[in-house]
């Protein structure tokens, strides 16, 4: 009896079985890297050793962080991505298409059963499909581009469960909101969270997303979600089943019963509010009434954990006319282009302009504290992204506090934390 | 290793350490902002060789290996922590910061001189006459820090290869 973490773990060891606490060294099936932590970074590191990347196919880069430049450093810093992706002859190269995490499982990159790297700290998002990925810094991927293998200390497994569905209105940031306030920036321990339940069955797959995402703030290296039919129809979309890497049997890649585990939580999720993170940890979480009628200047959608379709819609949901609280500001930077285009053919994205959003473009945006839509001095905000560290998204002394893509919507409306529940109830 | 200590709490975060404002510039401009928002006085006050002292979960957050760099550039020789974000964790020992896991750092004040032995897993505070235990660092990650970091390690294991080749052929 395994966990999923172990399964894909020994596979990528090539080994029958192993043990958490064990290390081994694992076959990597695939690299990603950023404009930021990516070229700039490994190829002087790489001309050191007079070395290549160890294999083309397996590389995959994306731009985001200093998308689109806003100075002539991050103009120089894409120009030198793109000439060396070129030069490597990298044959996955997306260039402005969208955050990583959600580019790659978008362009079917993310498969189940497979070890995958990540130069960025939110590449817990690849566990959705059942994949083990996770992120590393630059040095580390450089081991990875000239060996192709990676160490790693076999994890334990953490199964969080969750019981009953979502009520309308809350989502899974709500849920990881709730678990960094319950758990700890450091309640995953480094190990894997796996995430199970009827709920967590019940998600559609950037929902999904959001969970593994933010696993990262659980201080966990994975956050996994063992792949099912939700899944299968992803893949499918996204034209991965058939590719080398993909595992046709997904049924062998989940936590066999009675599997041995680190440790077992279960929650209700029929019984959980929509939560607010107050500055400055997603720790500081709690349900939105104690943090409702807080004063906010701006109200921010976006990154890879707050700006997809499935977040945009809803936004959405919750702002159809309606408006924006005058002299506030709802700024939207979406997540992917595929996500923005889809949202402006269905109407989504157009409800969030009359709504008076503006929409910014796609990238990290503020969430990395790049670019130049950094919060000011003392502004307040509530945000659908990640993490409200101090200083991380702006001046020192801005504040951020987080919530869901429809609390922070409502919020919007009422130009002060507010609730989303009564504004959906309105609208039905 | 005998150095000075300087003191911090817990949580602290990659972003306090290498703020997103400045990741475009080079290290050492980089470094100079290093942990500004908590302790304005620590990157013009660190001297090579150096010690951070933290409390829980330090180098949560960002996989952006800036930050124990930036803490290398300024002279930090070693960090002591209660526990460690793992990313973090991986990353300092990546580029020869040495990272040691001891639960008892509470005890540790600022400005003190400490003694680390990273072989013995030890801590020594002559003035408090304190010895404290920290957990061994695996053997195969201390003989790449001593190397001087993954680089350096990779470097010398390709000569070695080659050279193997060479003599084989």
């Amino acid at each position: 009896m395994k966990t999923l973490a172990q399964k894909i773990i020994a596979r990528a060891a090539g080994r029958e079985s192993v043990q958490p606490g064990e290390i081994v060294t694992c076959r990597v099936d695939l690299a990603m890297s950023h404009d930021s932590s990516g070229p700039r970074r490994v190829a002087p590191m790489l001309d050191a050793l007079g070395a290549k990347v160890w294999d083309p196919e397996r590389y995959v880069i994306v731009t985001d962080h200093y998308v689109p430049a806003e100075d002539p450093d991050s103009q120089q810093i894409l120009r030198f991505t793109r000439d060396w992706v070129r030069q490597q002859g990298l044959h996955h190269f997306h260039d402005e298409q969208g955050i990583c995490h959600v580019v790659l499982p978008e362009r079917g990159h993310v498969r189940p059963g497979m070890l995958i790297v990540g130069g960025d700290s939110h590449s817990s998002t690849g566990g959705a499909f059942g994949a083990y990925m996770f992120g590393i810094g630059a040095t580390e991927m450089l081991g990875v581009l000239v060996t192709g293998e990676i160490w790693l200390k076999v994890p334990g497994t953490i199964l969080i469960e969750w019981t009953g569905r979502f009520p309308d209105g809350v989502s899974a940031k709500d849920a990881m909101l709730f678990l960094c306030g319950r758990l700890g920036m450091d309640g995953g321990q480094y190990q894997a969270v796996e995430f199970a339940g009827e709920a967590v069955a019940a998600l559609e797959m950037q929902e999904r997303m959001t969970l593994a995402n933010m696993a990262a703030e659980l201080g966990a290296q994975a956050g996994l979600v063992a792949p099912d039919a939700t899944t299968r129809g992803w893949l499918q979309a996204a034209g991965a089943l058939g590719q080398p890497d993909a595992v046709p049997d997904l049924a062998d890649w989940r936590t066999d019963p009675g599997a041995p585990l680190l440790a077992r939580h279960a929650f209700d999720a029929s019984t959980l509010a929509p939560q607010v993170a107050a500055p400055h940890s997603p720790a500081n979480a709690g349900p939105v009434d104690g943090a409702a009628g807080q004063e906010i200047d701006t109200a921010y959608i976006g990154a890879c954990t707050g700006a997809k379709l499935a977040d945009l819609r809803m936004a959405a949901r919750v702002l159809r006319g309606r408006q924006v609280a005058a002299g506030k500001r709802l700024l939207v930077a979406p997540a992917s282009l595929r996500d923005q285009q889809a949202a402006q053919l269905e109407g989504t994205l157009q409800a969030l302009a009359d709504a008076g959003a503006q929409i910014l473009p796609i990238g990290c945006g503020a969430c990395a504290g790049y670019g130049q839509f950094r919060f000011a001095d003392n502004e307040r905000v509530i945000s659908s992204t990640a993490r409200n560290f101090r200083g991380r998204m702006g001046a020192d002394s801005s504040r951020v506090w987080l919530a869901s893509p429809y609390t922070v919507a409502a919020s919007a409306m009422a130009g002060r934390i507010a609730d989303p529940r009564p504004l959906l109830e309105e609208s039905r | 290793m005998s150095a000075r200590v300087w003191k911090f709490g817990d949580g602290v975060d990659t972003d306090v350490m290498a703020p997103g404002q400045y990741m475009k510039l080079p290290i050492a401009q980089l470094a100079a902002h290093c942990l500004e928002a908590v302790r304005p006085d620590f990157a013009g006050g660190v001297r090579e060789g150096d010690i951070l002292v933290a409390g829980r979960n330090f180098g949560i957050g960002s996989s952006r290996e800036q930050a124990p760099q930036a803490l290398r550039a300024l002279g930090i020789r070693a960090v002591v922590a209660q526990s460690f974000g793992g990313i973090f964790y991986r990353n300092a020992l990546n580029l020869g910061l040495m990272a040691l896991v001891c639960p008892d750092t509470g005890g540790i004040p600022d400005g003190a001189t400490i003694e680390v032995d990273p072989v013995a897993g030890r801590i020594l505070l002559p003035q408090q006459g304190l010895a404290l235990a920290c957990e061994p660092i695996p053997g195969f990650l201390m003989a790449m820090v001593e190397d001087g970091g993954l680089l350096p390690h990779l470097k010398k294991r390709l000569a070695q290869q080659q050279k193997h080749e060479e003599e084989t052929k």
